[in-house]
Order: structure tokens, then sequence, then C-alpha cells
């Protein structure tokens, strides 16, 4: 929770369909500043489309989102770029790499896109490679890395801008188990060490145990056992 | 079983007192539950009764810490054998959640209610372990991993069973 009590993050009675197909049905859902919340559920289940309404992606037909007391849903389109570049960073299963262009550049790449200089961005880059062990990798193009290390890639190019919520979307989802967990271990490490938020969308229950909390989701809805009974 | 070859084990390693064996097998496997003296004695004087060690030496004075242990060559046969031999799978606790889920749906109570709640209890434990395992040593971190792995079974399980209660409550009233 953020100083005066209210989540960081919050989505209410989001709703959201695709054509005729329901993928939102009501979900509520609050993440804590800080906080690393796992949402779990089947394939079709509707937590992808939950994070990429909280995240700004898409834009929810009914219910709210919040970050930080403003209204994510009624923000207009260059405002949520904005959001997403500085408050937000992404960490998704593959394809998030730029395979033109070698790693430290990669990393570097959401700095330039908010507007820093070139050799400012690669100084900062730099930073954050020993602390995923990609210094051997740093000149290396994402088709000459392992799938782990791409993923590393991909964690401090989520954390290079300094963002305050991390959303990934089954970050390990094309790894083996000892990657993952190397990945996993990373991720909420380096996002709890810079006190960012992290979003975490997956299938897998060793992956969602990395988190402070679980929400699960079935047929667009939050699962609660309380309600259950 | 186990307790009695893991002691076999140490044995093939090097010769040891009673005492050094508890150390040895409370360090290497032993982290979640040591094990107690009487069980390593009784252990013993099964496998010498069944030829497999045998006392090479008793030092002076009382006690049974005082007799030192050596595997003789039918043990180390046996070793060998138990080690090459798959294990049968043994999914007990399934069996034990798949009994409540037919209960529960024999008597009317809401066994999707039961499966969710028994699914958090796994996903605490899950997250228990990965927490305990930050800043636990590789050997003991290979153990949680085993846990997690058997516990993550456990609830793919548990959702699949979810996603079948319609039809395995039709099944079952047969």
């Amino acid at each position: 929770m953020t100083g005066d009590g209210a989540p960081l993050l919050a989505g209410r009675g989001l709703h959201k369909s695709f054509g005729w197909t329901p993928a939102l049905r009501g979900v509520d859902i609050a993440v804590a500043e800080g906080e690393v919340l796992a949402v779990m559920g089947p394939s079709g289940s509707g937590k992808s489309t939950l994070l990429h309404c909280l995240a700004g992606i898409l834009t929810p037909d009914g219910g709210e989102v919040t970050f930080d007391g403003r209204r994510v849903d009624r923000m207009p389109d260059h405002q949520r770029s904005r959001l997403r570049r500085s408050e937000f960073g992404f960490v998704f299963q593959f394809g998030q790499l730029v395979p033109e262009l070698p790693v430290r550049e990669n990393i570097a790449f959401p700095l330039m896109l908010g507007g820093k200089g070139r050799r400012a961005a690669l100084a900062e880059a730099a930073k954050w490679m020993p602390r995923l062990g990609l210094e051997e990798v740093a000149d290396r193009l994402p088709g000459e890395i392992s799938g782990g290390q791409g993923q590393r890639v991909a964690v401090a190019r989520a954390l290079v801008a300094g963002p305050r919520v991390i959303f990934a979307d089954e970050p390990t989802g094309s790894l083996d188990s000892v990657a993952a967990d190397q990945v996993m271990e990373l991720l909420v490490a380096t996002a709890k060490g810079e006190g960012a938020s992290i979003v975490l969308v997956t299938h897998e229950p060793r992956v969602a145990a990395y988190a402070d909390r679980q929400v699960t989701v079935r047929d667009g809805q939050t699962v609660s056992p309380a309600v259950l009974w | 079983m186990t307790v009695s070859y893991a002691l076999l084990g140490l044995l093939n390693e090097a010769d040891r007192h009673g005492y050094d064996l508890k150390q040895s097998y409370d360090r290497r496997f032993g982290a979640a539950r040591p094990l107690r003296f009487g069980q390593v004695y009784r252990t013993l004087a099964q496998l010498e009764r069944d030829g497999l060690i045998s006392v090479i030496g008793v030092e002076q004075g009382a006690g049974p810490d005082r007799k030192r242990y050596s595997i003789t060559d039918d043990g180390v046969t046996d070793l060998a054998r138990w080690l090459s031999e798959p294990e049968d799978p043994q999914p007990q606790l399934q069996t034990v959640l798949f009994t409540k889920v037919v209960l529960a749906l024999l008597s009317g109570q809401p066994a999707e209610a039961f499966l969710e709640a028994q699914r958090q209890r796994h996903l605490t434990v899950m997250r228990d372990l990965t927490a305990a395992r930050r800043t636990a040593s590789l050997r003991d971190g290979m153990l949680i991993d085993y846990q997690l792995f058997h516990i993550e079974a456990d609830l793919r399980w548990i959702d699949h069973a979810a996603g079948r209660l319609d039809t395995l409550a039709a099944d079952i009233e047969l």
C-alpha cells in the first residue's frame, strides 16, 4: 500500500469483451507499492487481458483502472504512452528484444525512447549488466544468446528507466526450470531492490510462488475461496 | 527402507561409529528430519543381522556407540542393486485428495470449494518453500526443489479435477 493506504495500482469492476466473447467479467484487483502479485489462471481465463488493461495497453469496456490516484482508463493515448514509458516496465514471453541491436543497446533502448542521449543511456544500461550477469554478452545480438540470457536482458530493459510497476506476462514461458528460476530470482530481487511492484501473469505455480500474493482468474473473474464457501 | 540404504551408503564411503553415522546422515539428508539415535542403532543391528555390515572393532567402555562398523561385500552388492532399481512413483497425497473429492461429491459437499481451498494451501506452501530456498545451501535447495515439483504436480491434478467435477459427479453416482 502507498502511504495513504491506497493501492498503487488497482482495477475495479473491469469488463472487457472481444466481439461477443467476454474476457473480463467484473474483475477487482489491487497491487500495493513494492508488492509482487501473481495473477494465475488457465489459458483463456482472461489473465493477460487483465494485465493489458492494468498497463493501459487495452481500454476496458467498463470499470476503472487507477495508478497512483490517476485514472489510466480515461487518459488520452499520448498520456498513456508516456505513462507506460516512464512508470511501467514490461517483460513478455518472447519477441520483445530488437533483433538488430546488441544486448547493451537493447537495455538502453527505453531510455533513448524517453529522450535520453545515446551515451548517457548506454552508461546507464552498463550499470544493469553485472546485476543480471550479462557483462559477457553485452555486445552480442539477441539471436546469439540463450533464452534465459534473453529474458535477463528483458528484465534489465524493463527496469532501466526506473519504473514503479513491472508487468511480466509468462516471463519464463519458454525457459527450462533452471533458467526460469534464475530469471525469477533476478526479476524479483532487482524489482524489490528498486522498490518496484510486479504484476506477474503466469499459469505455472512454481513461478507464481515467487510472488508475495497470488490471485486466480477463471472465466474472466477473480476466484476467491471465501466467496466459494 | 531408505534410511538403511543411506546408512549402508555412508559406510560404503568409510568405516564409521554409530554416532558418526547419525551426524553424517543429518548433515547430508536430514535437514527436515534428523535421525534419532534409537533408529540408527536399530537399523545397524538389522543390517548386521542381514550380513550387510559387520562390526570391525569395539572401543573401551560401554554403550552401542563404541562399535565401529564396516560394509561387507554383500552390503556393497545390495547397495548397488538398490541404487540401480527404479522406484515406483508414490502418489499418496493424490489418493487422499481423490478420496476427499469423491466423498465431497457423494455427500453433497462443495467439492469445488474444497479443491480451491486445497489449491490455496498448496500455493502458500510453495511460496514459503520458494522463499526458504533463497537463503538455503545448494543441497537444501535441491531438496526444496524436489518438494516444489511434487506440490506442483498435485496442483496440476487439482486444477484438472476442478475442471472435470461435473462429469466426475455423474460418473461416481453410477
